[in-house]
């Protein structure tokens, strides 16, 4: 229950970003502001400051102010308030957390109980691809991708995704983690296969159509049901990642990996760049694995699948 | 020349103006420079130890006749030796050419057009190798074999240069380059004047390499050099290193006078901000990198004696690719022309202290410029700010609104802020754009090939040696531009006949008035920019070298930036 509230809390202020953007905040956090001004206790200063000690060499943006009207988290090297930014790059990321998780436990659902439900000729075409798509680590394989896509964009028949479409990061990673749900899956199938209801199914003469939705899926969904928030926080780390990498969601959008890349060059004076998304990582993701191991709970107190992040 | 990526030229002195000057009115010795005059004083006493150099990444390929970086430049310098060279010193004399491989000046006759040297003896390349003459020869004809990114630009005015351009692979610069191994001539002939061919000689790719080096770009793997110095190993993942040259001997302090450092190692893959952490603990000696901005105000307040700050004639700007859409259409370059706001992009840099905005292609100072500014707020000779009213209006008239438009950086902090910086004018005044960071070691390549379809890129032009041509006919003549070509270094991809015939009379002026030629440099920088407007000029930097306190000697060329040679390891 905490894990559901806190994920709560965190959804609703990512979707009241606009909110805060254009009604508290008025800034635009995709756009650069190096020449902006901002209030600090009633003073006018510019949102990146000039040095004037020393050589008087060096450009820096604004802390936290905390004050939400005024560059709450403060300034990145672009003049862009963070806070603003930490919370449509929360959209983002969860987003492509949830949106990727739920293709990849679709497609996953359909393939694994395909290949455990059929067997034969259909379960070792589907096994050997998991296994090929398996052999890979999955980072170095999301990666590739995203270089690749990144370029050309996505265009596979009629469909076509442009290099920084935020479809491209969900299509990428529901892929590379489609084996990891589709395999225990199978499993599952195959296991449910043998028993007597199913037996006694296709006894009285039920299409496999029939027997898969009235008899496989009932018995399986609690198992999906059980992944899909386990695969949000995969999902959600593995974009963060990519994104860090400067191959997820690409500037001027924001997630919480490409704030992090761009506190990446403040650590030493503005550490809060990095920090805040890096909390809000942190705080989701645990979130989401405690949400997910009550689902276990709820569902299936006697599953053996286990998983955590 | 770019800094980040880091590609650099130089071009014509005062000294080789009157070389040639000199050698047309009359067949003489040229005297403009000689190896006496100042030059640096060894004191073995400071020699020895290991120099810890950091760079990012690495600076692409190691072959002195290909790689146009300030990243190796600086290292060549220690490494290998032309006829001539740009004298070792600080200062404004380290603009000077003076004789290297060769013992003297060239002779020149034949109304500038010939230029005779005679090549020192007993100099030997670092694998024990005597430097011969037909090593001159070969090292000349190599320039084109090797595509060398001037050898249309700068070496084409060689006798036989124009079949070598055609046919590379079979150059011999035939009746252009003639030597004689008994009396140690190299006898060069010049289809016409150039007044700046003894500079063109003087820097990296004027390098004398053994006749055996590939004939082909060398990549990774070292070629034997006169330096100094040696490249022992290359790694562009992990290090370069640096070892003396045991065949070494000086012969000329003004052209190469002896190390310091037993060896010297290039580091690759810290980021720059570890590169200035690393320093400041004394565990590197000096930083290649721009030092990124959030650690400017540190270094400037804790670190003010291990920095040193030096003017430079150099330009950060965005060319915009002329043939292709959007920027096909000159309302668009007029656009962004007026869109930027090129103090917004000092403060990126660094602050005004580090930066000048600019609007011309010529930066303040340099031989030819004329302050004028024409996109810009109001009007006037400086730079008032943006106009972006003005830049939204000519999109919109242009037809091109909502184009997507993507931005090519290399993918450190400084150009990625900038890139960052220009994407978001972009996408204010009506465009799409993205944001595409790369390497410094395939940026300044990648941008240069039609073939990628670069519409726009962040790029920096270092002079070569202080002459208008060496930004305005290098950089936006039509012989500078090479479709599908990665040394296509007319990265706009301008070409316009009659500047280039204006360019040609301004350099045949440049024989007998200097200043008169100067002034048409700086009438053709106005029109390039008020018909045309191929680039975004942002602003002229100024180089800030972090060492660190366990190192000494810091000595700055006006020509190659600091000598990395010639720093003590305490």
């Amino acid at each position: 229950m905490a894990g559901l509230v806190v994920l709560m809390f965190v959804v609703a202020i990512c979707l009241l970003a606009p909110v805060y953007a254009h009604s508290v905040a008025h800034v635009n956090p995709f756009s650069s502001n190096l020449q902006g001004t901002t209030m600090i206790n009633g003073k006018r200063v510019q949102v990146l400051q000039s040095n004037t000690q020393g050589l008087g060499f060096g450009v820096t943006p604004i802390g936290p102010t905390w004050n939400l009207q005024h560059y709450f988290l403060g300034a990145d090297n672009q003049g862009r308030d963070v806070f603003a930014r930490l919370l449509y790059g929360g959209r983002n990321s969860l987003l492509i957390g949830s949106a990727s998780a739920l293709l990849c436990c679709l497609v996953a659902a359909i393939l694994g109980i395909a290949a455990g439900y059929f067997g034969g000729p259909i379960d070792w075409v589907l096994s050997r691809i998991f296994d090929i798509v398996w052999a890979f680590p999955i980072y170095l394989l999301a990666i590739s991708l995203s270089v690749v896509l990144l370029t050309t964009g996505l265009n596979v028949g009629p469909l076509h995704v442009g290099p920084g479409s935020l479809l491209l990061p969900i299509f990428i990673i529901a892929a590379v983690f489609v084996p990891y749900v589709a395999r225990p899956l199978r499993g599952i199938v195959l296991s449910l296969r043998q028993r007597e209801f199913i037996q006694a199914a296709v006894g009285s003469g039920a299409s496999d159509l029939r027997i898969l939705w009235k008899e496989i899926l009932p018995n399986v969904a609690p198992s999906i049901i059980v992944f899909f928030p386990l695969m949000v926080a995969f999902d959600m780390l593995t974009e963060s990642a990519l994104s860090f990498l400067s191959i997820g969601v690409q500037p001027p959008a924001a997630s919480w990996g490409t704030i992090i890349n761009d506190g990446l060059g403040l650590l030493y004076t503005r550490p809060w760049v990095a920090l805040a998304p890096g909390i809000m990582i942190v705080i989701t993701a645990v979130s989401l694995n405690i949400l997910g191991d009550g689902a276990r709970d709820a569902f299936d107190p006697k599953a053996k699948l286990r998983g955590s992040i | 020349m770019n800094r980040i990526s880091a590609w650099r030229r130089l071009r014509v002195t005062v000294a080789s103006l009157s070389v040639v000057l000199g050698a047309v009115a009359i067949a003489v010795p040229s005297s403009a420079s000689s190896s006496s005059g100042p030059s640096f004083t060894y004191q073995p006493s400071h020699a020895g130890g290991t120099l810890k150099l950091l760079a990012s990444t690495a600076g692409g390929t190691l072959d002195p006749q290909v790689n146009y970086t300030l990243q190796y430049w600086q290292l060549y310098q220690a490494t290998y030796d032309g006829l001539l060279a740009f004298r070792k010193v600080g200062g404004a004399a380290s603009f000077d050419v003076v004789p290297d491989l060769a013992t003297a000046m060239p002779t020149i006759t034949n109304g500038g057009k010939t230029y005779t040297f005679t090549l020192r003896k007993g100099v030997k390349f670092s694998n024990g190798q005597t430097v011969t003459v037909k090593d001159v020869q070969a090292s000349l004809q190599r320039l084109f074999k090797v595509s060398n990114p001037n050898a249309g630009t700068w070496y084409n005015q060689i006798v036989g240069a124009t079949a070598c351009l055609a046919k590379p692979a079979t150059c011999t610069l035939a009746g252009g380059v003639v030597v004689n191994p008994a009396t140690n001539k190299v006898v060069i002939n010049l289809t016409s004047p150039d007044p700046e061919f003894v500079d063109q000689l003087a820097v990296p790719f004027g390098s004398i390499l053994p006749a055996s080096a590939p004939a082909k770009d060398a990549g990774t793997t070292p070629i034997p050099g006169t330096g100094a110095y040696a490249f022992s190993s290359y790694n562009p993942n992990r290090q370069l290193t640096l070892v003396r040259n045991k065949y070494f001997k000086v012969w000329s302090a003004a052209a190469q006078p002896q190390g310091y450092p037993n060896e010297i190692d290039m580091i690759f893959g810290n980021t720059v901000e570890s590169e200035v952490t690393q320093v400041e603990n004394g565990q590197a000696n000096w930083v290649f990198d721009p030092l990124p901005s959030d650690r400017l105000s540190e270094l400037s307040t804790k670190y003010a004696s291990q920095l040193h700050v030096n003017p430079l004639t150099a330009v950060w700007y965005l060319p915009m690719n002329t043939n292709l859409a959007p920027f096909n259409n000159y309302m668009a370059r007029e656009a962004l022309n007026y869109a930027i706001d090129k103090n917004a992009a000092v403060r990126l840099f660094g602050g005004s202290k580090l930066a000048q905005p600019v609007c011309t292609i010529l930066p303040p100072g340099f031989p030819g410029h004329v302050n004028y500014c024409d996109y810009n707020k109001g009007m006037g000779s400086t730079y008032n700010g943006p106009d972006l009213a003005k830049a939204k209006a000519l999109v919109k008239k242009s037809g091109t609104a909502g184009m997507s438009v993507a931005i090519v950086v290399t993918n450190d902090s400084v150009n990625e802020a900038v890139g960052q910086y220009v994407q978001s004018v972009l996408n204010s005044i009506g465009y799409k754009a993205t944001l595409k960071p790369l390497s410094a070691n395939i940026q300044f390549n990648y941008i240069q090939n039609t073939k990628n379809k670069v519409q726009i890129s962040l790029s920096q032009w270092y002079q070569d040696y202080p002459a208008a041509s060496d930004f305005l006919k290098v950089l936006l003549s039509c012989q500078g531009f090479h479709p599908g070509s990665d040394n296509s270094i007319n990265i706009a991809g301008y070409c316009n006949k009659a500047i280039d015939a204006k360019m040609a009379k301004a350099e045949t002026l440049s024989i007998s008035d200097p200043n008169g030629a100067n002034k048409i440099w700086g009438q053709i920088d106005q029109q390039i920019m008020g018909t045309a407007a191929p680039w975004v000029p942002l602003f002229t930097p100024k180089q800030i070298d972090f060492v660190s306190s366990k190192t000494g000697n810091y000595q700055f060329s006006r020509q190659f930036y600091m000598y990395v040679d010639q720093l003590w390891v305490k």
